[in-house]
């Protein structure tokens, strides 16, 4: 095989992974707008107050620290303790569902048959809080997320392909990391599938998916649901928070990955799990794939903007995505 | 007592369709004209100009624009930033290119180079809706950007990839480069708002808004009583991109003087600009106004109470915005959901009847 040939293969493994990751964050909208109409634009700004809260947690911060040494002129800055990884995660989860019942209480419960719009709005007015709230807890310089991940590009990987090209192959580069959020994603999607499909919480938050008047009228507490799909798309937003601020430090540009979630959306479907994940993966390729080969006739850069052309041009065949429900209008 | 009208005296269809029906909103209008144009021009200063008029103008017209599309139209766009770089990029090619000509020209012409690229992008509106379109409208918005960012043709070669807003003058004054006065820029600024502000409310509420309004509230209806979806889309994009190519131009050519498309009209000026919109009203010019004065004015006096009065640090106080606007974003969308327009409706409401309610 030409060398030519692998990498394009290896782009495409590369590409793929990068999709696993955009199909996390497009999961945490595709889990709440399904269960309550919102779009939840704030899930981008979740991952990185996700991420910024176990940091914070594992260092030991004071949170609002710089806050209260501006206001009282005090000096504090750690508690003085290091929290192990596997309680900060846990401790970020409370957070996560703390934060789930509140949003619920204070902003969406008032805001119960107000047209889908406006429920937009309200969720980047939240995401612009979440942000401002975010650096204010734990400061808003770079902070890097000390997991103990595997970094790197793997050598086992990279010796075991090296003999398929020629001499002037040397093997696949794949990211151990990469393989690592794969691999979670594999897991958490399987017990996202498992929750909704086995559980008594997950089969009620599947009936209000469908209708909620009929599972309202069945005694299902919408109130409850509600909580509980945010307080989930909080968990699969840490997982992605994690996963992306170990590739490229916990800072602001992590909550730009919410606009990279929304094209793999139009792609698969708002309504679609199986949808966002296919979705995340084609977009993943096809950026790659694309920059790899057309990039540099254009003067590189393009992932920002292909995937929304990519999903514009798709929608345009097919405009409820590729495992969207049809949407059916009546007059 | 004051503000009313003591009964149905219209005797004619010009009275019946006039813009302000009650004579005190009339009196109010040209008042505040005349205040715009003739007192404020004489007392105004640099400070005043560059951190509040001058922005709070320019993004008036921007939100007049985002509102015609998505208040009138219900079509959701996130591509505002995208349009007003089409705006200010078109400006810049023919200030170069045609030095001679008046800058009112280019501005102008600038606005319907925009009408042309929005109208091009609101073809895919004709296919999808909702939040479908409001995503794809981010590929204009993305898309635009990198265009203006890598195409070096579009801001002559120059090294530094900016474009610079050349000396241009009207009547012999200055109104952009370095050496304008605050007056002059506040003037044209204010001349362009008045002329979008007139057009648009004119535009509204004649059979072409009426259209717009159609297809917003239901469109498969308006479809069905001889409304053109495809006329009526497509106008609204391409009205809405024009005003949106004004402010553009004129953020670019008098207000900031030197642009780069990433920083000046990323996507942090679209939702700046659909914030204003749905703060001000949706589907109201005063709300546009209104929305966009807010926002304009907040920052400014959050900088000042806290930078300035009790000393924080510049950065937390930013940060501190942020989570202001946020809470008051969520707080008006529970509490008025149809924006400051709405308040200022009631308050005529009120008005008209008082002193005696029943």
């Amino acid at each position: 095989m030409s060398a030519d040939f692998l990498y394009g293969i290896e782009v495409i493994i590369n590409g793929l992974m990068a999709g696993v990751l955009y199909a996390l964050v497009a999961l945490g909208f595709v889990l709440i707008f399904k269960a309550s109409g919102i779009f939840n634009y704030a899930q981008g700004v979740m991952a990185l107050f996700a991420a910024l809260t176990l940091v914070g947690v594992m260092e030991g911060q004071v949170p609002f620290s710089h806050v209260i040494n501006a206001v009282f002129g005090t000096e504090i800055h750690h508690f003085g303790w290091e929290v192990p990884a596997l309680l900060a995660i846990f401790v970020t989860l409370l957070v996560m569902i703390l934060f789930a019942w509140l949003v619920q209480q204070l902003v969406f419960r008032h805001l119960v048959g107000q047209e889908p719009i406006i429920l937009f709005m309200a969720t980047i007015g939240l995401a612009y809080f979440l942000e401002g709230v975010g650096d204010l807890m734990w400061g808003s310089e770079i902070k890097t997320l000390a997991l103990g991940l595997p970094q790197g590009g793997s050598l086992v990987v990279e010796d075991w392909t090296a003999g398929l090209g020629g001499d002037d192959f040397y093997g696949f580069f794949i990211d151990k990391l990469d393989m690592v959020a794969t691999l979670v994603a594999i897991v958490l999607v399987a017990g996202l599938i498992g929750f909704a499909q086995y559980t008594k919480q997950g089969r009620a938050m599947r009936a209000v998916a469908d209708d909620h008047q009929a599972a309202l009228s069945v005694g299902i507490s919408l109130n409850f649901i509600w909580v509980l799909v945010w307080s989930l798309a909080g968990l699969v937003a840490l997982v992605a928070g994690v996963m992306w601020g170990a590739k490229s430090g916990v800072q602001f540009s992590l909550s730009l990955i919410a606009l990279k979630a929304l094209p793999v959306l139009m792609l698969g479907g708002f309504t679609s799990i199986p949808g966002a994940i296919v979705g995340g993966l084609i977009i993943g390729v096809g950026e790659k794939l694309f920059e790899y080969m057309i990039g540099p006739m254009v003067g590189g850069a393009t992932e920002n903007w292909f995937a929304y052309v990519l999903a514009l041009l798709f929608l345009v065949f097919r405009p409820q995505g590729l495992f969207g429900e049809k949407i059916i209008e009546r007059v | 007592m004051l503000y009313r009208e003591a009964g149905d005296f219209k005797t004619s269809y010009p009275d019946d369709s006039q813009t302000f029906p009650i004579a005190f909103d009339r009196w109010r209008y040209w008042a505040v004209l005349a205040i715009a144009f003739l007192v404020i021009p004489f007392v105004i200063n640099d400070y005043w100009a560059s951190s509040l008029m001058v922005p709070f103008l320019i993004y008036a017209i921007a939100a007049i624009g985002l509102n015609i599309l998505t208040g009138y139209c219900g079509q959701v766009s996130l591509g505002t930033g995208g349009f007003m770089a089409v705006g200010a990029y078109a400006c810049y090619k023919l200030m170069t290119a045609f030095p001679d000509v008046n800058i009112v020209f280019h501005v102008l012409l600038a606005g319907g180079i925009t009408a042309a690229v929005g109208a091009a992008f609101g073809l895919p509106s004709l296919r999808i809706k909702g939040f479908y379109l409001a995503v794809a409208t981010l590929a204009a918005q993305f898309f635009l950007v990198w265009l203006f960012n890598k195409v070096a043709w579009f801001y002559n070669y120059s090294a530094s990839g900016q474009i610079n807003a050349p000396e241009r003058f009207i009547f012999g004054t200055a109104v952009t480069g370095p050496s304008a006065p605050a007056w002059a820029q506040y003037l044209v600024c204010l001349v362009f708002v008045t002329f979008c502000a007139v057009l648009a409310r004119n535009l509204t509420r004649g059979s072409l808004g009426r259209s717009w309004m159609a297809i917003r509230d239901m469109d498969i209806a308006a479809e069905i009583i001889g409304v053109n979806p495809l006329k009526a889309k497509l106008t609204a994009f391409a009205v809405s991109s024009f005003f949106i190519g004004i402010s553009g131009a004129l953020f670019f050519a008098v207000y900031l003087g030197a642009v780069e498309a990433g920083d000046s009209f990323g996507i942090t000026k679209s939702f700046l600009v659909l914030f204003m919109v749905i703060l001000g009203g949706l589907g109201s010019i005063f709300g546009s106004f209104a929305g966009a004065a807010f926002l304009v004015i907040l920052p400014v006096f959050l900088k000042i109470i806290g930078v300035d009065v009790l000393g924080w640090p510049t950065e937390m106080v930013a940060h501190l915005q942020l989570v202001i606007v946020g809470a008051l974003i969520m707080f008006f969308l529970i509490k008025e959901p149809h924006g400051l327009a709405q308040l200022w409706r009631l308050a005529k409401e009120k008005l008209r009847l008082w002193p005696f309610p029943y």
